[in-house]
This record gives structure tokens, sequence and C-alpha cells, in this order.
């Protein structure tokens, strides 16, 4: 009788203890490259989603840039690796290719939903009627100038227009008697924003596309494209007011309080707020010579991998809810100075004079569709490289680097069939 | 009861041997030799690290021979090579030869000397970078600016990129050279310098007749050992370059720096390691020939 008892007590105490055991058991691990502001954000948007659902914990593992792609693709096959993971929007047809991710679950996230919420170059995260990732943030270019430097040279407002933008640098360049320059009116460089300028929106602007509606065409090799190198390049070759490489690095020019005017993304905002002694500004990218504005948007995505299955997936789906959250949202805006992904997620408007701006440029931007980022912002570097150096005329270079660059979206899309 | 015959003494001692070995070259197969022939079979294949590999038979060496931007870097990394290791060979015997001769702050001297050995390339290739640069940051370009003389371009220029680069990695390695080539000279029995003294000898035949002859170990082991420095130079490069990794426009593009921006920015494994077979073949015959050309003649 009383070992009767006893067991049946010993069975409710298991079950109650193994109930306990089974809720508190989901782990989920999240993997994104190291980037101190990023890993600060996420650590604490895990805190938060943690205690939001007790019994789901969420491990973060981060991991130098150069080493992410090459650990992501070793670990998932294995079945080691994360169950949610960040990458970036141009690597989605890989990583679908690779089945290294799975699509977000129709019934958290309605696409019709997401459509009506986000910024409509998300869109391109859709496949076959599904989403297989969805960004926090967003990032935009816009043009920033030094205060001090324009109010001593007269300029009243910041220019709006690219003739502006060369009647302005003008005045701002400091050049001495023997040609050597101290100070640019606006900074160039290929290497740093210059390269997706001069794409999406320089291009557009003299009125052309860099690409086909498919994205598998160099469309540039035009009277738009000629005319949108000729502009660039005579910053430097004609007007004078520029010199590619000038301080090593346009921003560290920019920073250094020796150049007028600066190209660059939203995510500079964090260092620039830091940088003392400094007055800066900032306004939209300039209007092209026909009024028309562009500009360049790209996003990080995180994603469900296809390593989530049971438990864990739904734990996934719960956790890519919250960090795409208006309130996740507010909070990498805060930490990380990347813009909200959904226009009306968080607390910054189009008025705002620090992120105004950019903001502004996303309701225009363009996000190119890479097939290697690395190598076709190379084809540009070249391309300018060639004119500014070997004295090469705009238009050779210029359908030399549409010949290049076709070859290796050819490349890619060969592969990818 | 049958007993084993006992080992010899030299059993046991090639026993003990290879008992010792074993852990070595098991390491050397597992973390060397396996990664290598893998290697060479990723040459035959497509593979862009996440999907699938695909055979490509000689695609990848095909591709290679058609593409410009291969002979371009090819014909730097001779050029890297065939400037590199003369040139600081002749400097570092040079410097060795008269350091041997000096008593006078002698150990601090050769201290000098060595100290840009043991520095971080990485540190200086930055500094070295930042030296390059144009007014108003840059020291060499500030000297100049400062006597009235134009700025010379020397980073970003197609034509003096590439002996910009070289100086600082020559540079960096003479202190090693000059070592060894002081323990050479030490190492020339100092009576067959007095037997060339009493003789008559003058100091050009000395030097011609004796030193450099009773050298040839040493200066074999050095011309090898630079050789396939040079011709495996990359973090200079990559550091001083960072923006446009060998630029401008593959100017000053190494074999090795394409290598790894085929691989770990195109991630195109299989041309990766086509390109690598290419430098391993090169490596291979320039070390043989050298070896071949300095063999001791009978």
């Amino acid at each position: 009788m009383a070992s009767w008892k006893m067991g049946l007590l010993a069975a409710a105490a298991a079950t109650a203890i193994g109930a306990t055991g089974a809720r508190a058991d989901v782990e989920i691990e999240y993997w994104q490259y190291f980037f101190e502001a990023r890993v600060k954000a996420m650590d604490e948007l895990i805190a938060r989603f943690e205690a939001q659902n007790p019994g789901i914990t969420v491990k973060q593992t981060h991991f130098p840039y150069a080493d992410y792609r090459t650990k992501v693709a070793a670990a998932i096959p294995a079945g080691e690796g994360p169950d949610v993971v960040q990458l970036f929007y141009g690597w989605l047809n890989d990583y679908v290719a690779a089945d290294l991710i799975q699509p977000l679950p129709a019934d958290r996230f309605a696409p019709a939903a997401i459509e009506a919420n986000y910024y409509p170059m998300v869109q391109a995260m859709k496949i076959d009627g599904a989403y297989w990732a969805l960004p926090t943030a967003v990032r935009s270019l816009a043009l920033f100038y030094n205060k001090r430097l324009l109010e001593a040279a007269g300029i009243t407002a910041p220019a709006a227009t690219l003739d502006e933008l060369v009647a302005h640098a003008g005045k701002l360049a400091v050049v001495d008697g023997a040609g050597n320059v101290s100070t640019v009116g606006v900074t160039t460089g290929m290497t740093a924003q210059d390269h997706h300028w001069l794409r999406e929106v320089l291009i557009r602007q003299f009125g052309g596309a860099p690409y086909s509606d498919d994205n598998r065409t160099v469309t540039y090799d035009s009277d738009a494209g000629r005319a949108a190198l000729a502009w660039y390049t005579g910053l430097e070759k004609e007007h004078g007011v520029t010199r590619a490489g000038f301080m090593d690095e346009p921003q560290a020019a920019f920073r250094a309080g020796r150049a007028g005017y600066h190209i660059d993304g939203s995510f500079r905002l964090g260092a620039l707020a830091g940088e003392r002694g400094l007055d800066w500004g900032v306004t939209e990218l300039p209007a092209g010579p026909d009024g028309s504005r562009s500009n360049y948007a790209s996003y990080w995505v995180n994603a469900i991998t296809s390593k989530a299955a049971g438990e864990e997936f739904e734990a996934a789906a719960k956790f890519m809810e919250f960090i795409t959250s208006d309130e996740a949202m507010q909070l990498w805006l805060e930490v990380v100075g990347e813009l909200p992904a959904k226009p009306a997620a968080a607390g910054t408007s189009a008025e705002d004079p620090v992120y105004g701006p950019f903001i502004r440029g996303l309701a225009y931007g363009h996000a190119t569709v890479f097939a290697d980022e690395t190598a076709q912002r190379q084809v540009f570097v070249d391309m300018v490289n060639r004119v500014l150096l070997e004295g090469a005329s705009v238009a050779d270079s210029l359908a030399a680097a549409a010949v290049a660059e076709q070859a290796i979206l050819d490349r890619y899309h060969a592969a990818s069939k | 009861m049958t007993r084993r015959p006992a080992l010899t003494v030299r059993q046991k001692q090639v026993a003990w041997a290879w008992g010792f070995l074993a852990v070595p070259v098991a390491f050397y197969v597992v973390i060397r030799f396996y990664p290598t022939a893998q290697a060479f079979v990723l040459a035959f294949l497509d593979w862009n690290l996440l999907g699938s590999r695909s055979w490509a038979g000689l695609g990848n060496f095909a591709r290679l021979w058609a593409d410009p931007t291969f002979w371009k870097v090819f014909r730097n990394t001779f050029v890297y090579l065939l400037i590199g290791t003369p040139v600081s060979l002749l400097l570092a015997f040079t410097v060795a030869f008269h350091l041997d001769r000096v008593r006078f702050m002698h150990g601090t001297i050769r201290a000098l000397y060595f100290l840009p050995f043991m520095t971080s390339a990485v540190a200086m290739a930055w500094v070295w970078r930042w030296f390059y640069q144009p007014v108003p940051i840059g020291l060499f370009n500030n000297a100049l600016a400062s006597f009235g003389i134009p700025q010379l371009r020397f980073l970003n220029s197609t034509t003096n990129a590439l002996p910009a680069i070289l100086a600082p990695a020559i540079w960096a390695g003479l202190g090693f050279q000059i070592i060894i080539f002081m323990a050479g000279l030490r190492a020339i029995p100092k009576s067959f310098l007095e037997a060339a003294r009493i003789d008559g000898l003058s100091g050009w035949a000395t030097l011609t007749r004796i030193t450099l002859p009773l050298m040839k170990p040493t200066i074999v082991f050095l011309v090898v050992f630079t050789s396939i420095g040079f011709l495996r130079i990359f973090d200079h490069v990559f550091n001083m370059t960072t923006a446009d990794p060998g630029g401008p426009l593959n100017a000053s593009k190494p074999l090795v720096l394409m290598i790894y921006q085929t691989a770990f920015s195109s991630y195109d494994m299989g041309y990766a390691a086509a390109q690598t077979v290419v430098l391993f073949v090169v490596l291979l015959a320039v070390s043989l020939a050298q070896l071949w050309l300095m063999r001791d003649r009978p």
C-alpha cells in the first residue's frame, strides 16, 4: 500500500519535473559577424526577448567578418550552427540555393503585411511567394557637410543639386601655389561609398539605369553612363576640387575638417557624433540635372536556418518576430544608429535634422542586386582609375568596365542555374 | 616456450626514432599534406563554398590561361622576385661585410639593423603607407613640398606602387640576411685571409677568390629562402593597399593576393585552388633551379 502511494507520488513528481524541464530546454543559437555596436544591441534584444519568453534561451555567437561566411557554410549542413542567422541582403540567393535557410512561416510573417509595413526594397527577400529573411534596419546615403568651412566660404545653404555641389566645392577647396591640395571641396574615393553613388545615383540621374530589370545585364554603357562618369571624374580632372585618396580615406579627411562635403552612409553617424571640434550637418544627396533624386540603400537581414526544426523552429520564429518588432527597431536605431526597416516603426521622422535626409533617401533608394559585391566594386574602382591615372577616355573606360562586369554576372548566373 | 629473438641495437634505435617521429609525421600528414592534396583536387572542381561541388576538368586552368589579370599578377610576382632578391642580398652582404670589421658599437648597430625584422609586418606596412600619402599627411611628400619639389604619387600610381611597396619589404628582411651573412663571414678560417694578405692579394681578389666561394652554402640558403619570401609576398601589399588590394589597376598585386581575393571575397574556391597549384609549381621550379645552378661542382 505504502509502496503503491510512493510510486504514484514519484511518477507525479517526475512528470512535473519533466514538464518544467522541457519548457526550459529550448535553446536557440544566433550568429552574426562582429561589429561592436551590433553585438551590444543584440545582447540587449536577447535579454528583453528572454524576459518576455521564459523557457527560451538565445545564445549569441559572433565571428570576425572575414571568417563569417566560411563558418556559416561549414556549420549549418553539419547540423551544428545557428538557428537564426544574419546575412547581407545580396547573399540571399546563394543561401537559398545552398539550402542554408528556410522560408519564414506565413502565419507570423504574412507577405501582405510585410509589403504594407516595410520599405519596398525589402521585397527582394521574397522568393516564390514567401519571405525568406527580414531586416531590422536599413541604411542609405546622404551628403555630409562641414558647417564651419561652408560658413567661411560664404555658403548659406548646403548644395541641393549637382551643379551647386561643383560650384560650392570650387569655393571650398584650398590649393597652394604649387598645386598641392590642403582641403578638398568634396571627398572622392571609389573604394568608399562613391561606387554606389555612381552606380545607383549618378547614372540614374543622368537618365540611365545601371542594370536591366532582371539584374542580369549591364546597361550603363550608354550616353547616360558616359555623362555620369565624365561628371564624376571631372570633379578632379576638370574642376580640380578634389583628389582621389586624399588623406588615405574620404571619411578621415572629413573627420579631420579638411573636406567641405562628404558622401557617406547612415552607419557613419555614430562615428561622427563622437568627433569633437567638428561641426557638421547632413542633407539629401544632390538632385540630378533634371531634378531627379536617387539613393543607394542596403541592409542586413536575419533568417531561420534549415537546421531549426520542431521546438527550435517555433522558438526561432518567435525570436525573428521579436527582432523585427517596432521595439527592436527603436533599440537598433539608438544603439547602432541604423534606420528602422519599417517607415512607421520608430521615433524618427523624415523631418529629423540628422536621420531625416537618410529616411527621405530610402523612399527613392535602390538596392543593387550584386552577384559578387567585391568584384563588382573593383570594376568601378578600376574604371575611374583608368581615367584618372592612365588618361583613358571616359567612353573607353566605361565600355571596358561594362564588359568586365557583364562577365561577372554571366558567370554567376551560369553557375547558379 | 618460444622466445622472440631480441632486437639488435640498430633495430631498437630505428624503432625508437620512428616512435618519436610518429607524432610530428602524423601531425604533418593531417595538417599539411592532406589539405595540400585536397587543394590539388579542388583545382579541378567548381565550388562557391556554399553549394555543391561540380567537376570542372581543366576549366579552371583554361580560364587562368585566358585571364589577363592573372598574367599581370604573374608578371608582378616575378618583378617582386627579380628586383627584391638581388637588391636585398646585395645590400645585406655589403652591410654585413663592413659591419664585420666595425668594432665601435658593433652590437648596437647590428641590433638596429635587426629591429625591422622583429617588427610586425602589418604595423610596418601601415606606417609606410602613411609615409607615402600626399600632403598634408605624408612624410615624404611633405618633405618634398617644403623644398618646393612637386609631389610624387607613390601608392596611387600604376608605375610607382610596386617599387614603393617593395622598399619596406626589402628593408624588413635585411636584418635577418645580415645576421646570416655575418655568421657565414665569421665561419671563414682567419688563416686563409692571413695567408692571402701575406701573399699580397688585393682586397677585391680576397673577396672574390676566397670569401665569396667559401660562403657559398650561406649564399645558396639565403637566395632560396629570400626568393620564396618574395614569391609569397602578401602582408605588405595587402596592408598598404587595403582599400583597393593590389591596386591601382592591379599594378602591385602578387599571386598570393589574387588567390586570397578569389577564394575569400569571390568565393570561387576551385579557381583559387588552380592558382595555388600554379604558385606551387612556380615555387618548386624556382627553388630546384636555384639549387641546381648553385650546386657544388666536383
